[in-house]
C-alpha cells in the first residue's frame, strides 16, 4: 500500500505507467524500482529458488533475493531496476541464464 | 584510462564528506556510486541526528543529504559518476568499474574506500519467506518510495536501527506488534526506546523469533524466550499474527574491495567483523588507500561523516596539500571523533580499537 | 530491579527517575518549566545549543543535560530540537486540578486546539482524557509539532503521548 499522508516526508513520483507481471497488467510510477511497484500492488513473491518463494530482502542491490526476468533478461535485481512503461516482468525460477 | 588525484568509492555520508573535504583542500576528486542518486543510506533517515552542532545534530538525515549534495554539485573539483559500480582494485592500483553496462578503468593517486555495510541475517525457520526484510529495506520502501512494507510488523532487534525503524513504521501508518531483543537490555539509545514504548509498542528482551509462518509469504511468527546462553527455552513458544518480519540484528562492513588492496584485515567483533587495520588518519596498511564510514567500523552516520572528512583531508595532504591549515583541520576532526566516542555509548568502539592497536 | 534497569529493559522511565528531575516546589508553583527525560549519557547536545537563555547545561557532549531553573522560562524551544524527543514542558499553574504537558509529536493527523483526545502513558496505554490547548507547527519546527495537552494533575508522571479517536 502506498503512503498518502506522512508526517515528515512528501513523495515525488514520475508519471504513472503500465507494465505486466506474469501476464497481468499493473500500474506503477516510472523510475521507481520494479520491486517497489510490485510491492505497492501487493506482490511479494518475486522468484522461486529450490522450490521456495523469495521476495525483496535488502532493497539496495546487495543480496540477490529479488532476481527476476525483465523483458526476457534473467537475474535482474528488481529492487534497483527503474520501472519503464511496457516492461514485461516475470517470476524467475532457478538460476536464470546468460545470453551473449 | 581515467586519472584523478583522489578516487572516492561510495557516495554515502562518509564518501560524500570525504570528497568534499579533499576537494576543499584543492585536489581533484572522482567519486563513484552504484546508486542513481548520491546519499547512500542517509536518504532514508528521517530522524534528527545526534551529536553536536558541528556534526549537524538536530537535523534530519534527509536534510543533511540535501546539504551535502548541493555542496558537491557546486564544487568544481568533484566529478561524480552515478550508476557506477566498482568491480575491483588491482595490485597495480587500477580500479575497474561498470557504468550503464560499460566497463571502465581508472587510477587515482590516493583512493578512499567508503563502501558502507550490509545487513546481517538471523537464523530461524522460514527466514527466506517473502515478507522477511532487512530493516534497511523497510526504510527504503517506506521512506524513499512511499510504500508500506506490510500492515503489522515484528521487529527483531532493539538496537538503534530496530528502534528508529519501528518509530518510522508507526509514522508510515504501520502497526508494530512488538520489538524482540535477545539481549537482556535494550541496545539502542533509551530515548528512542521510550518514544516507541509510549506509542504502545512492547519491547521484549530475552526474546527471539524462532520461526516465520506462512507458505507464499509471512503470515505470522513464533516468538520464544531465551536463556542467558541465548538458547531458546522450550515451552515458551507463542505465535503472533504479523505480515512482516523486520531484521535489525546488526551490520557487517562491505569489505570485499578493501581486502583487494591487500591491506591487513582483522576480525574485531566490536567493530562489526572483518575490518581493515588503519592508522589515526584512516590510511590502511596498503599505503595510499584510506577508509571511512561503516566499512572501517560499524557506527552512527555522524561518525561516518567525520571519518569521511578525516580520510578526505588525509588523502589530500598525502598528495602534497600539506599546508599547516589543512593539517590542523584534519587534526581537529580527529579530536572531534575522539570526543564523540569518549562516552559510555562509545565504549564498544573504543575496546575494538584497543584490540586493533594492541597488535594482536 | 533498579529503576535504571527497568528503563534499560523496557524503555519506560520509572516515577522516581522522573521525580528526581523536577525543580523545587517554589519553581514549580511559578510557571512552566522543562523536564529533560534524558537519562542515558549519549553524545548529543542540541538541547544546549537550542536554548536561548543558557538554561540547559552539559558538562561535555557525552553527559546528560541539567536545567538551571532560574534561567528556564518554559519557552519549549528545546522540545522540537531534541533528537530523542525527550524534552517535556510542564505547567502546574493552570488550576482546576489540571496541568499542561507540552510534548513533541511527529504523527499524522495532527490534533487541533480544542480536540479531546486520549492521554497515553509511557507504555502507550490510555490513562485518561486530554484537551489539546496549543499546537505549534510550521517550518521552524521541521515537522516536529509541539503540542500542549491539559490533563488531570495526577497524570504528571504518566501522560506522555496522545491517541486520536
Amino acid at each position: 500500500m502506498r503512503i498518502t499522508d506522512h508526517p515528515v516526508l512528501e513523495f515525488e513520483h514520475g508519471p504513472k505507467v503500465q507494465f505486466t507481471f506474469e501476464g497481468k497488467t499493473y500500474e506503477g510510477y516510472e523510475g521507481e524500482p520494479i520491486a517497489a511497484a510490485l510491492h505497492a500492488a501487493g506482490v511479494k513473491k518475486l522468484r522461486e529458488h529450490d522450490g521456495r518463494p523469495r521476495g525483496l530482502f535488502c532493497a539496495i542491490g546487495n543480496c540477490s533475493s529479488c532476481l527476476m526476468e525483465v523483458n526476457g533478461v534473467t537475474n535482474v535485481r528488481v529492487c534497483i531496476e527503474p520501472l519503464k512503461a511496457g516492461m514485461v516482468v516475470r517470476l524467475q525460477t532457478g538460476h536464470g541464464r546468460l545470453e551473449f | 584510462m581515467k586519472f584523478s588525484d583522489i578516487v572516492v568509492i561510495g557516495g554515502g555520508p562518509a564518501g560524500m564528506s570525504a570528497a568534499l573535504a579533499a576537494a576543499d583542500a584543492g585536489v581533484r576528486v572522482t567519486m563513484m556510486d552504484r546508486g542513481q542518486v548520491l546519499g547512500g543510506q542517509l536518504i532514508k533517515q528521517t530522524h534528527r541526528f545526534f551529536g553536536s552542532e558541528r556534526e549537524r545534530a538536530g537535523t534530519r538525515g534527509i536534510e543533511i543529504v540535501k546539504i551535502l549534495r548541493q555542496q558537491i554539485a557546486e564544487n568544481k573539483n568533484i566529478e561524480v559518476l552515478k550508476n557506477t559500480e566498482c568491480l575491483g582494485i588491482y595490485s597495480d592500483g587500477v580500479i575497474s568499474y561498470e557504468t550503464d553496462g560499460k566497463y571502465g578503468l581508472m587510477t587515482g593517486e590516493k583512493v578512499i574506500i567508503a563502501t558502507g555495510a550490509a545487513e546481517k541475517m538471523l537464523q530461524f525457520e522460514n527466514n527466506d519467506l517473502p515478507g522477511v526484510y532487512g530493516a534497511g529495506a523497510v526504510q527504503t520502501l517506506m521512506n524513499v518510495y512511499g510504500i508500506q512494507p506490510g500492515q503489522k510488523v515484528l521487529m527483531i532487534g532493539a538496537g538503534n536501527i530496530g528502534l528508529i525503524v519501528s518509530y518510522q513504521l508507526m509514522q508510515a501508518g504501520v502497526q508494530v506488534a512488538a520489538i524482540v531483543e535477545a539481549m537482556p537490555k535494550i541496545g539502542g539509545y533509551k530515548v528512542h526506546a521510550s518514544k516507541v514504548a509510549r506509542m504502545g509498542v512492547p519491547i521484549l528482551t530475552r526474546k527471539t523469533c524462532k520461526a516465520a509462518l506462512g507458505t507464499d509469504h509471512v503470515t505470522g511468527a513464533v516468538l520464544a524466550d531465551m536463556d542467558e546462553h541465548f538458547q531458546i527455552i522450550p515451552g515458551t513458544e507463542e505465535e503472533i499474527e504479523v505480515d512482516t518480519i523486520c531484521l535489525a540484528v546488526g551490520l557487517a562492513p562491505l569489505s570485499e574491495l578493501v581486502s583487494q588492496t591487500r591491506c591487513k584485515m582483522r576480525y574485531i567483533p566490536q567493530l562489526g567483523g572483518f575490518v581493515p587495520e588503519r592508522d589515526e588518519n584512516l590510511e590502511l596498511t596498503a599505503k595510499g588507500y584510506y577508509v571511512a564510514g561503516d566499512v572501517s567500523c560499524i557506527e552512527e552516520a555522524t561518525a561516518a561523516m567525520i571519518e569521511g572528512s578525516i580520510a578526505g583531508l588525509s588523502a589530500a595532504i598525502a598528495t602534497g596539500m600539506n599546508h599547516p591549515e589543512i593539517i590542523g583541520k584534519r587534526d581537529e576532526w580527529i579530536k572531534q571523533l575522539e570526543n564523540l566516542r569518549s562516552g559510555k555509548t562509545g565504549a564498544k568502539i573504543r575496546s575494538g580499537f584497543a584490540v586493533m592497536n594492541g597488535g594482536k | 530491579m533498579e529503576s535504571y534497569e527497568i528503563l534499560e529493559s523496557t524503555g519506560v522511565a520509572t516515577r522516581d527517575m522522573f521525580e528526581n528531575l523536577l525543580p523545587s516546589s517554589e519553581r514549580r508553583a511559578k510557571g512552566p518549566y522543562i523536564v529533560m527525560e534524558c537519562y542515558e549519557e549519549i553524545p548529543c547536545n542540541p538541547c544546549v545549543t537550542s536554548c536561548k537563555f543558557g538554561a540547559v547545561q552539559m558538562e561535555e557532549l557525552n553527559k546528560c543535560p541539567h536545567v538551571d531553573y532560574e534561567k528556564c522560562v518554559g519557552c519549549a524551544n528545546c522540545v522540537s530540537h531534541c533528537p530523542g524527543l525527550a524534552c517535556f514542558m510542564i505547567n502546574e499553574t493552570v488550576g482546576d486540578g489540571k496541568i499542561d504537558i507540552t510534548f513533541p509529536y511527529e504523527l499524522k493527523p495532527v490534533p487541533a486546539k480544542g480536540d479531546i483526545v486520549n492521554a497515553l502513558d509511557r507504555k502507550g496505554a490510555v490513562v485518561g482524557k486530554a484537551e489539546i490547548v496549543r499546537v505549534l507547527s510550521g517550518p521552524r519546527m521541521d515537522h516536529t509539532n509541539v503540542i500542549t495537552m491539559r490533563v488531570d494533575k495526577e497524570l504528571i508522571y504518566d501522560a506522555r503521548n496522545i491517541s486520536l479517536e
